[in-house]
């Protein structure tokens, strides 16, 4: 698998930067190829996720950073050759407790837990680490695959 | 995102317009509980038809519109979902929570 930085947002934890973000995230999905749908996934899954930093990690301080990285990615299966994209969100709040990172159940009736929820039906992968004093999500969208032919090469 | 309000009968209508995010969702859940809870509005309908983006604060706020009005006996109706609106709202697997109409003509008339 191999992986070329696309784009790189440094932000502070202030939820009027969350329009902005959109924005960019879905133009970037759109020029890797993914469908109108798939953009609206993307998107969706990068603004909770940073939804939930701000909330939770920062506990709603607005001056605190936030490090997102676009990397485009290739793959190798059996269906194929796929390309996606990888998003690396990076904040420097306390470690995230795992046993919160379950989510809501679809059509449960209470407020919060649906952020995670969005995120796990947007994505393909979806995975949490704790680096140093940073915690990082790492979340990844494929695009369907596209049948390798002997002699073609494969271009980025 | 921009909140307005009318007054039809007995029915209260909050326009909501934009995108509804981390960034104004308390605003609109202010809002909403205002005519829910502290005024006793018997039916308040929230038009979601020039919403671009709603993301999960937003719904949560909803949800919370929704179990005030429970509590208060009166009805809380979502009208003219966006396409935005009513995926967001097919994910969470609300849908069926909702009373839900295509136009404000019908969520007053029933």
């Amino acid at each position: 698998m191999s992986r070329d930085l696309l784009l790189k947002i440094e932000l502070l934890s202030d939820p009027k930067a969350l329009y902005v973000v959109r924005g960019a995230v879905g133009r970037l999905a759109e020029t890797l190829g993914f469908a109108a749908a798939e953009c609206r996934s993307v998107v969706r899954a990068v603004d909770e996720a940073l939804t939930n930093v701000m909330r939770h990690c920062y506990c709603g301080r607005l001056d605190q950073p936030i490090e997102l990285y676009f990397r485009r990615l290739h793959r190798r299966s059996k269906a194929g050759r796929q390309k996606g994209l990888e998003v690396l969100l990076c904040d420097r709040g306390p470690a995230v407790d795992q046993a919160k990172l379950r989510g809501q159940k679809p059509g449960e009736l209470r407020p919060g837990g649906l952020g995670l929820q969005f995120i796990r039906q947007a994505m393909d992968a979806v995975d949490y680490e704790r680096v140093g004093h940073t915690n990082r999500l790492r979340l990844v969208k494929y695009l369907p695959s596209e049948k390798v032919h002997r002699g073609h090469e494969e271009r980025s | 995102m921009q909140i307005s309000i009318r007054r039809v009968n007995n029915a209260t209508i909050v326009d909501v317009s934009g995108d509804i995010d981390l960034a104004n969702s308390p605003e609109m859940r202010k809002a909403l509980l205002h005519e829910v809870r502290d005024d006793r509005k018997p039916r308040v309908v929230l038009n979601l038809s020039q919403v671009r983006y709603i993301d999960s604060s937003g719904v949560a706020s909803l949800v919370e519109g929704l179990k005030a009005s429970r509590d208060s006996g009166s009805r809380f109706i979502l009208v003219g979902l966006s396409g935005a609106a009513r995926e967001v709202l097919q994910l969470s697997r609300l849908v069926k929570v909702f009373e839900i109409y295509d136009t404000e003509v019908e969520a007053l008339a029933v």
